[in-house]
């Protein structure tokens, strides 16, 4: 079942390329054809989930290299299902989104299915070894589609945007090998059983001895260099510095897919693997590791409120974002007088960390389209400064864009509240000075996202936007189940934290 | 069967001598059948090997008996895995050889005779019959190069067959040594192995003749011979330098001077080790500042063998075997590269200068060239899924264990893997590929040859194998770890510790 929904794009692809040239048509509806039967597959998966199971569900087992201890594992938890449906769900908006590139349509289509399919089976993957190789292949397709879509400064970006991820991709491959050498698998969930235990400390003396260094602070060099890959791809500040000329220079639908999926890979990875193998190393460089998420929450609040781009304002507030993210993680292993065994905070934190995932990849997604259409309405004119009072020509655009600045700042009612409050309701226990420097940053994101909604949109209308068309009736349809989706899970969250708890649950029953 | 692999080769090489044509289709039809006859003898041959990992004799006749010389072919998991890598990439070397006129059926029979020396190598398991099946295969390409080559060719080529010719002196002076020490009158590579030399006497041998193999594996500093090498060769003979020649090092390092002298092995392990990873890195830096398309390659090679001496030095199971599947990935990931650069681009824009190149738009030009070679060199940066990452994985692994430090260097080794490529797909392939550019960019296109059927062929197949053994690597470690824990590397693995 999951082999088959990480398949189905790869075979789409296939298909695609046997197309003749030129059948470009042809090969953007089948390219749609094949991200949404995944979407279907990824709603089935969904339906037949049972929300009262903690553990992993739809496993599948197969010998792979017995010589490694390398198995092929694929299996669900809630935090899976949400990043696959997350997945399912973006690529058809993002194809939709990119409906009008004309060059080499073919090689577009094509390179956005391996790119989710890369997307899914790194999030199905249980095995590090197996699990690797989607998170590396999601870069190539990434790689190509900014370097050969992309803006003017696409050859920097992408190659930036490579060059760094791999970077963080060898460390992580490094640590990981020291991993294997101490404890003899690749698999996650025995890795983390081992992690959680505190057996990693005097495995890794015995075993990987490296320059007399104790086992713990072997622990700490290899968790570092684990967290190296995933802290470039959340990113964390001061590695973020590759994000904004990416998500700049990408296309539209490809900048969406990105902000949307391909930095929940990072997050994910934290949750997934970083927290369950490393729960005591976290705590030995909380002080500091909160400190970064801080200065990225704070930092790139302020660097949105200073740029004058609105696609780097949107680059900026995803660092922001996700850097609640890496506040809940953080903080969740906390253990203080005060809170004894913290089970309720952390339950709340780690449970405001998945909402969030899933809230910023559709808010920021539907923001990346919005300012993607400006830019096309615009003949490529994006700066927060060239427009004013487009809600007089445009009132659906602009108040369907409104929606999304205030889901994405948080106003209760919509999606973007429901997680940043449950994460701050976890951190303030378990982090409080964390939480409270935090604050500043979400402060700041409103004044920046409130910005947008005044400069572009209120305010006199500037004479060239006279003929500033409104959405059409197919892109209101589009954003639809979006701006939709933002108001369900605003108002009920209960429909995906059913899906959510037990998997939390059970992660932090696991956290010594 | 497996024996016929190479009596297949000579005989192709008889036809094409007494062949009254002398029109290039025919050598070619002949150099294809006796290759594909190849390749089913190679895949024949290795289902009846011993699966167990010991050596199966496959023909044992005496030849010098006074001397204790046999004609002795035999093979075991190690070398059923670089005899199919000689027989796929003596098909694809064909393919890729498909527009020689000049000269074509001498062509093909040094083609073969080199073919032949190879797979002679890989299944000799006496010690004189290997060296003279080494030797076999320096002469055909010597003569290659100096004839069908470009770019300084003679000078390549001289170049090449010098540092053979060095190697293999040193490797005769230490295989008769150890023949006398010995004392019991055979070249037999297996009895020889369970003998115990004096320390005194494996100090020097191991470095004399292992050395003397790996010269040929591009051992850093004694590498210089393999980037002009590769540059001057024509495209068949790049790729089989690459894909095959250089294994005959490692090969020869790993079975000969590995298994006889372990406790020299043992002294010089360390500073072999470092010897690789400096391979690794100088061969990956010096990469990155080339301006001709084909050095790029060619030092990338030295560092990508660089792994493999480094994935030996581990004496681990691990390590080793991630060396041995490096040797059959880089073979075929080199050829692939090899392939596209020489036959795919040089042939048609006779330019492989990148800045000449960065104008031509050819990935415009040529789409299947540039997909080619983006994949060939995603598969060479080390991306999971094709065959390097797994034998990559292994080796920094076993290295891991053995010498971290060196580990992170290596590692340090596959991001400038990653640079360098990056810089050849953006200059040789993408460059001047803008938004703005006319959609077919009508001058160069028109006027270069498109892809022709057998380069395609050659790149699917290519590429085919190294996704197979990339994704599903027991293809191959299913016959090399058995082997590695076979009585024949018993010895080593004492001296490792493992």
């Amino acid at each position: 079942m999951i082999t088959l929904l990480t398949l189905t794009p790869l075979v789409g692809a296939l298909l695609i390329v046997g197309l003749e040239a030129g059948r470009a048509q042809a090969a953007r509806r089948l390219g749609m054809a094949a991200a949404l039967l995944a979407l279907l597959q990824a709603a089935l998966l969904l339906a037949r989930y049972d929300t009262g199971a903690a553990g992993l569900q739809f496993e599948e087992r197969a010998e792979w290299i017995p010589s490694m201890n390398v198995s092929y594992v694929v299996g669900l938890d809630g935090l899976g299902l949400l990043m696959v449906l997350l997945t399912t769900l973006l690529v058809p908006f993002a194809m939709f989104a990119s409906w009008r590139v004309d060059r080499d349509v073919k090689m577009f289509v094509v390179l956005t299915l391996f790119l989710e399919a890369g997307l899914l089976g790194a999030f199905t993957a249980l095995n590090f070894f197996h699990w690797f190789l989607f998170w590396e292949i999601s870069l190539v397709p990434a790689y190509f589609l900014i370097k050969l879509w992309g803006g003017a400064g696409r050859v920097a970006a992408a190659t930036q945007f490579f060059v760094y991820t791999m970077v963080g991709s060898v460390a992580m491959l490094l640590g990981f090998m020291a991993l294997f050498l101490a404890t003899g698998t690749f698999d996650f969930m025995q890795l983390g059983a081992l992690g959680s235990a505190g057996d990693l400390a005097p495995r890794l003396a015995e075993r990987a001895a490296w320059a007399g260094l104790s086992g713990e602070h072997l622990a700490l060099a290899v968790f570092l260099l684990v967290f190296l890959g995933f802290a470039v791809k959340v990113p964390v500040m001061p590695f973020h510095t590759w994000l904004p000329a990416t998500y700049a220079e990408a296309p539209t639908g490809v900048s969406m897919l990105l902000t949307g999926v391909m930095s929940k890979m990072g997050v994910y990875g934290l949750v997934r693997i970083l927290l369950p193998i490393f729960p005591e190393q976290i705590r030995a460089l909380q002080t500091p590791l909160l400190w970064l998420a801080v200065a990225t929450i704070v930092l790139a609040a302020f660097s949105a409120f200073a740029q004058r781009d609105l696609k780097r304002m949107i680059a900026y507030s995803s660092v922001n974002h996700l850097g609640y993210c890496l506040l809940g993680v953080f903080a969740a292993v906390t253990v203080t007088e005060s809170v004894p065994d913290g089970v309720i905070e952390r339950t709340a934190v780690l449970n405001g960390v998945l909402l969030q995932m899933f809230n910023h990849g559709i808010s920021a997604a539907a923001l990346f389209w919005f300012v993607g259409l400006i830019e096309e309405r615009a003949a490529g004119r994006r700066g927060v400064d060239d427009f004013g009072g487009l809600r007089k020509v445009a009132p659906v655009f602009c108040g369907l864009m409104g929606i999304s600045l205030f889901a994405s700042l948080g106003l209760p009612g919509l999606n973007g509240f429901i997680g940043e409050f449950l994460i701050f309701k976890g951190a303030f226990p378990l982090a409080g000075w964390a939480a409270a420097l935090s604050v500043l940053g979400l402060l700041v994101t409103a004044v920046f996202l409130l910005t947008i909604l005044q400069r572009v949109f209120n305010g006199p209308l500037k004479p060239e936007w006279g003929g500033f068309a409104d959405l059409t009736l197919g892109e209101r349809l589009l954003v639809l189940p979006a701006i939709g989706l933002m108001f369900v899970l605003g108002v009920h969250p209960q429909l995906f934290l059913q899906f959510v708890n037990p998997t939390v649950v059970q992660l932090v029953d696991q956290l010594p | 069967m497996l024996a016929w692999t190479l009596y297949s080769s000579f005989l192709g090489v008889l036809v094409l001598m007494f062949m009254r044509s002398t029109s290039a289709v025919g050598a070619r039809k002949v150099a294809l059948f006796t290759t594909l006859a190849g390749t089913v003898f190679a895949l024949g041959g290795v289902q009846q090997l011993d699966p167990g990992g010991e050596v199966t004799v496959v023909t044992r006749i005496a030849w010098v008996p006074a001397l204790g010389i046999d004609f002795f072919l035999g093979a075991d998991g190690i070398s059923a895995t670089l005899v199919l890598l000689t027989s796929l990439a003596s098909v694809v070397g064909v393919l890729f050889s498909w527009n020689i006129e000049h000269r074509a059926r001498e062509f093909f029979a040094f083609y073969l005779a080199l073919i032949g020396g190879v797979y002679g190598v890989f299944l000799s398991f006496d010690l004189f019959l290997l060296f003279v099946f080494y030797e076999i295969a320096i002469i055909p390409k010597y003569f290659i190069i100096a004839i069908w080559g470009s770019t300084r060719k003679e000078y390549g080529a001289m170049k090449l067959a010098l540092y053979s010719f060095v190697g293999s002196a040193m490797v005769l002076v230490g295989l008769i040594g150890a023949y006398v020490l010995a004392g019991s009158a055979t070249f037999n590579l297996l009895e020889l192995a369970r003998h115990d030399y004096p320390m005194s006497f494996q100090v020097w041998a191991f470095p004399m003749v292992f050395v003397g193999f790996t010269i040929l594996a591009g051992l850093w500093p004694f590498h210089t011979w393999a980037p002009t090498g590769h540059v001057a060769a024509p495209t068949a003979a790049s790729m089989l330098l690459a894909g095959v020649v250089m294994k005959l090092g490692a090969y020869g390092g790993l079975r000969v001077a590995m298994t006889l002298f372990p406790q020299g092995l043992d002294y010089w392990r360390d500073i072999v080790a470092v010897l690789a990873v400096i391979g690794i890195v100088y061969g990956a830096m010096v990469a990155l500042t080339q301006r001709d398309f084909k050095f790029v390659i060619g030092y990338s090679s030295v560092s990508h063998m660089g792994f493999v001496l480094l994935g030996l030095m581990t004496l681990s199971e691990v390590g080793l075997s991630g060396a041995v599947l490096q040797m059959f990935s880089h073979g075929v990931i080199a050829g692939l590269l090899f392939a596209v650069v020489g036959r795919m681009v040089y042939d048609r824009t006779h330019t492989r200068v990148l800045s000449e190149l960065e104008v031509m738009r050819l990935g415009r030009a040529l789409p299947f060239a540039g997909s080619t070679f983006v994949v060939a060199g995603l598969a060479s940066m080390g991306m999971p899924g094709f065959s390097g990452f797994v034998a990559e994985l292994k080796i920094l692994i076993g290295a891991w264990q053995t010498f971290p430090t060196l580990a992170v260097l290596a590692g340090l080794g596959i991001l400038i893997g990653v640079a360098y490529t990056l810089r050849v797909i953006q200059k040789g392939f993408f460059s001047g590929l803008t938004q703005e550019s006319p959609p077919d960019a009508a001058g160069t296109a028109a006027t270069l040859e498109p892809i022709t059927v057998p380069e395609r062929v050659g790149a699917v197949l290519l590429i085919g194998a190294s996704l197979a053994v990339g994704l599903y690597p027991r293809l191959l470690l299913d016959w090399i770890v058995p082997s590695l824990n076979s009585p024949l590397f018993s010895r080593i693995w004492s001296q490792g510790g493992m």
